[in-house]
């Protein structure tokens, strides 16, 4: 399983790359995809609505379940990624590639793991 | 007593030794001994088949079934071919669930998915579901198809039947929506107040019936075109056998389309099961309710069909799911795809016809009986006329005859229907027995 | 299988109507511009086609359809027969109430043998599935409240262990859902119930036995925690066969109930409905009940409006050729018969229950009620054949599998219900197939991986299925 190092991680299973451009970006893990199993649709917020640390922000299905993506930060939506509405089957394929959304303005973060602590937390989370 | 358990008494007797117990109060311990009844409960005690089917038959028979219907007003009567109820009585059909083990349900999954397909042709639109209830519920959840964050609003033609429009003011108390009735003018939608009174930053949607109420076809292309510039959908609830012969609600710009499938060979049965057909646009193909069958293959490679979307109902998404519908109308939609398929497109545009011409004609000469029609548009198969003697005389004077006359509206009008069924010597028979009465 | 576009040659069709014998009238500017396709086929090729999907259809008729919370039971079939009376389905909703006695007398009769059966005192027909009940008797709850003024009531308790459509009808009318867990016996947690209710609370939506298949034997505590914090108690009666006429959800605390006629009472599914969902209700929640209900006069029946109705739910009265076949149904079975059919499922889910014990995980080891959930998670993670992979093999012996991954609560849940129709024989069948299953997936687990194998498809891909929707057949 692939635990980026310049990534930072969320106990709910997101990452968050923090952008040059000062905005950032939010997807979901290698460890999340492959618990979620083969991801059918991405339901996304719009651009220029609100997201809340802690929060949902959408939600991924697979074909038998649905489950809820939480923002691990305060701000605007300021992009989504368009494409993974006709091919969520990218998440899968490449998650730290396929990221959700892009927020800027960001007013507030919740606590983040590094890429060791979230290992760790993953392989207790499994346990 | 009648009775559908296949064990004696004495296999019962040894299940029960098997499993432990040693009688059946022993295996209701659980219950808390307040609530146990004893004696059951006070109905009366069973009886035997033929008991049974003779009262039954007693009870339909103080029913009167009328030889000549001229009422519509949301149920119709129309010719049933012999071949719809041969296949919808199959026990395959009739017995079986909701087919979530697909590799054994692939006849029930096909069927939905050619009654899909059906319903798309008919509407013009990209997708459908596997049925709703009736055509009143199918509106009403249409509205929450449209209901968006911003655009709460839901608008509705006054022209709309009122057994829909009830429905659909139902569920908009049940959700907490705003539901809208724009006016009627001469029988239609009234345009004017229609661009006044929606709101183009809240209006989520607008309702229209085609034919509405009275029979008349709205300019719904017009219609679509406003409900659009105000940013909001535009639903169209449709007569099936009339898709055959008007504009679909894909050419007049409908965002989703439903409608009553009750006229496509379901019996009129005292107002039930009817069918609740729904149809979207690829867009808003998520936020159909429901079941939805898919097409795809096995592990093998093979065609075949499974339901899908699922993430989108209750079993799933439970109190985030867009509806709380599972059950639907199963049997009812297969009923309409083999009356479709016995019809087929030249055979429903028959239909559509006889119905149209057979109104026509009917209304010409009830104007003859001095029953003037009250509106002058195109209209299908139905019509409403003054009545210039009291409507309720009128019509128990046609019931004596054996005549189910049109439905009495307020105001002393009558609104009159006509299918393929009705003949002309039976129409002209019909104004016969008016002329006498009316002008009296 | 052929679709029955694909069937279809050009020109070819049915002779069914007559000529038109009055001029001829079209549509003219209003008149569809667009191509119709639909099958062109003859009587023949409809025949042969649907019976072909017949074929390919498992109905309760084809074999045994253990399927939980479904009561697969048998159909009978003076069921249909009552219901095709054309006294009943040549009756037009809209005729005058003289006209229409008899169906004003079944749904009066069914109104009375039901309500007595729930322990209700007045019930609509207009739902037309349980679902659809379960919108309306909320509906009833909130207009209780609404009308006191109570408008702080906005929360409806759903315990964990419920059907999917429980949270979805609260959302629906109005209200929002608070979930509470059950206690490690599949109960309902009391203290989270004491904890979860409050001025908000408008009411409890419960199945009862519950959705493992037990009878919640703190039922008169939990419906009363719930009536003093002012709320209202709902019954969902997906679980009825397991206590009719043995206990009424009236006894029990309940103040609104509704039904699956469908299930309990043996109107037949129809591969997806059409059902019906009446509700009942107490005395003073009445006048809040749909449309109108049938009242008996010195002149006959009659139809009397319910003075203060949250509205219709569905066209006209419901289902009413599917109360038919209910009330067709009770009048056979009566008294005794209820009684009896509900013993005998319960005897027949202990039989198999029993009859597992030793090979199966059972996820709550003790008497159960009409149904039992046995956990395949032990089958998991030791040798890697889960709940769906049992529930496949069963196809390969004609078995309708049981409803799997229900409730949510039980991990690799498989919920049995054989229904009281079932015989000792096939029930015999039904433990012998899930023993050798059992056997077969130590010993070869892959074939088990892999089932079924003698259908008419193997397993669908329903990925493929969801990620690219192909939901109608395409014309060239």
């Amino acid at each position: 399983m692939n635990f980026p190092k310049e990534l930072k991680y969320s106990k709910s299973h997101e990452w968050v790359s923090y952008e040059q451009d000062g905005t950032v970006l939010i997807g979901i893990t290698d460890y999340a995809q492959k618990e979620l199993g083969d991801l059918v649709f991405v339901n996304l917020p719009e651009e220029g609505d609100g997201v809340t640390a802690g929060e949902a922000l959408g939600d991924v299905e697979s074909v038998k379940a649905v489950s809820d993506i939480y923002s691990p930060v305060t701000g605007t939506v300021a992009e989504i990624n368009e494409e993974l509405l006709d091919a969520p089957q990218k998440i899968n394929e490449d998650p730290y590639g396929a990221w959700l959304i892009r927020v800027e303005n960001v007013t507030d973060t919740e606590e983040l793991l590094d890429a060791d602590a979230y290992e760790a937390f993953t392989k207790e989370e499994n346990q | 007593m009648g009775s559908f358990i296949s064990n004696t008494g004495s296999q019962q007797k040894e299940m029960l030794k098997k499993a432990g117990y040693a009688d059946f109060d022993a295996l209701f311990e659980g219950i808390p001994r307040e609530v146990y009844l004893k004696d059951g409960v006070q109905i009366p005690s069973g009886l035997s088949e033929l008991e049974v089917c003779e009262k039954m038959e007693e009870t339909a028979a103080k029913n009167t079934v009328f030889r000549h219907v001229f009422r519509g007003a949301g149920s119709y009567r129309h010719y049933i071919p012999a071949i719809v109820k041969s296949v919808t009585a199959k026990e395959d059909f009739l017995t079986a669930y909701t087919p979530y083990q697909a590799e054994i349900s692939q006849g029930n999954l096909q069927s939905i998915f050619e009654f899909q397909t059906m319903i798309c042709e008919l509407t013009g639109l990209d997708v459908a579901n596997a049925s709703v209830y009736d055509g009143a519920t199918a509106a009403a959840e249409s509205v929450f198809m449209c209901k968006e964050r911003k655009r709460t609003k839901a608008y509705v033609s006054a022209t709309t039947p009122p057994e829909v429009l009830a429905v659909m003011k139902t569920y908009c108390y049940g959700r907490n929506t705003e539901l809208i009735v724009i006016p009627e003018k001469d029988g239609v939608t009234d345009l004017d107040a229609l661009v006044l009174m929606m709101d183009g930053a809240s209006a989520a949607c607008l309702y229209l019936q085609q034919p509405n109420y009275y029979g008349i076809l709205e300019d719904a292309g017009t219609i679509g075109r406003l409900v659009h510039e105000k940013g909001a959908r535009f639903i169209m609830g449709c007569n099936p056998i009339a898709l055959a012969v008007m504009k679909t609600p894909a050419e007049c710009g409908a965002d989703v389309a439903v409608g009553e499938g009750q006229p496509l060979g379901l019996s009129m049965g005292f107002g039930g099961p009817y069918l609740g057909f729904m149809a979207a646009t690829k867009e808003m193909m998520r936020k159909l309710p429901g079941r939805i069958v898919g097409e795809t293959t096995d592990s093998e490679g093979k065609r075949g069909f499974v339901l899908t979307l699922q993430a989108r109902e209750q079993h799933i998404r439970r109190e985030k799911a867009g509806s709380n519908i599972c059950s639907n109308q199963a049997l009812c939609a297969m009923t309409a795809s083999v009356y479709l398929s016995a019809m087929g497109s030249a055979g429903l545009f028959e239909v559509a016809k006889l119905c149209t011409s057979k109104a026509h004609y009917l209304r010409e000469e009830l104007k003859k009986a001095r029953l003037k029609p009250v509106y002058d548009k195109p209209f299908f198969h139905e019509f409403v006329t003054e009545c210039p003697v009291p409507a309720d005389t009128l019509l128990l004077r046609l019931e004596e005859k054996g005549y189910l006359g049109g439905l009495p509206l307020s105001g002393g009008r009558i609104l009159w229907c006509a299918t393929e069924m009705n003949t002309k010597t039976e129409m002209d028979a019909l104004v016969q027995l008016v002329k006498e009465v009316a002008s009296v | 299988m052929k679709l029955i576009f694909e069937r279809s040659v050009p020109g070819r069709r049915c002779s069914i109507l007559p000529p038109c014998d009055v001029p001829e009238t079209d549509l003219g500017e209003f008149g569809r511009t667009k191509e119709l396709h639909l099958p062109e086929v003859s009587e023949n090729d409809i025949s042969r086609h649907y019976t072909e999907l017949a074929k390919e259809t498992h109905g309760v008729n084809d074999g045994q359809y253990p399927l939980g919370s479904c009561t697969m039971k048998y159909n009978p079939k003076i069921n249909e027969y009552t219901a095709s009376l054309p006294g009943f389905t040549g009756v037009h909703p809209l005729q005058p109430e003289r006209t229409v006695q008899g169906c004003l007398k079944v749904l009066h009769t069914a109104e009375k043998l039901f309500g007595e059966i729930t322990g209700m005192d007045a019930m609509t027909f207009e739902p037309a599935a349980g679902a659809h009940g379960e919108f309306t008797g909320l509906l009833l709850i909130k207009a209780y409240h609404d009308r006191r003024g109570d408008t702080k009531r906005t929360k409806i308790i759903v315990p964990d262990s419920a059907h999917g459509t429980n949270p979805a009808s609260a959302v629906m009318a109005g209200f929002m859902v608070v979930n509470i867990p059950s206690t490690e016996d599949g109960l309902v947690d009391l203290d989270a119930l004491r904890a979860a209710v409050g001025e908000d609370t408008a009411g409890l939506m419960l199945t009862n036995p519950n959705t493992v298949g037990l009878f919640d034997k703190n039922i008169l505590t939990i419906t009363q925690i719930v009536h003093e914090a002012g709320g209202l108690n709902y019954y969902d009666g997906a679980n009825l066969n397991a206590v009719m006429g043995v206990a009424r959800p009236g006894d029990m605390g309940f103040d609104v109930v509704h039904l699956n006629l469908h299930k309990t009472f043996s109107t037949p599914h129809g591969g997806g409905g059409p059902g019906s969902g009446p509700v009942g209700c107490k005395a003073f929640l009445k006048e809040y009940l749909p449309g109108a209900g049938v009242v008996q006069t010195p002149d006959g029946y009659c139809f009397a409006h319910h003075a203060d109705s949250v509205g219709s739910v569905k066209a006209f009265y419901g289902n009413f050729l599917v109360v038919v076949k209910a009330l067709t149904y009770i009048l056979m079975l009566g008294r005794e018969g209820i009684r009896e059919a509900s013993q005998n499922a319960v005897l027949n889910a202990n039989y198999i229950r029993t009859g597992l014990a030793d090979a199966y995980d059972m996820a709550y080891d003790e008497t159960c009620m009409h149904e039992f959930v046995m956990s395949l998670e032990q089958e998991k993670h030791a040798i890697h054949v889960s709940a769906m992979d049992i529930a496949k093999s069963l196809l390969d012996y004609g078995i309708h599998p049981p409803t799997m991954y229900f409730p949510l609560i039980v991990h690799e849940a498989l919920m049995v219900e054989p229904t009281e129709t079932e015989s000792k024989e096939t029930l015999d069948e039904l433990i012998h197939a899930f023993l050798e299953i059992h056997e077969k997936a130590k010993t070869d687990p892959a074939y088990v991986q892999s089932a079924p194998h003698t259908t008419a498809v193997k397993r669908l891909d329903e990925v493929q299925a969801a990620r690219n929707p192909r939901l109608r057949y395409v014309f060239e």
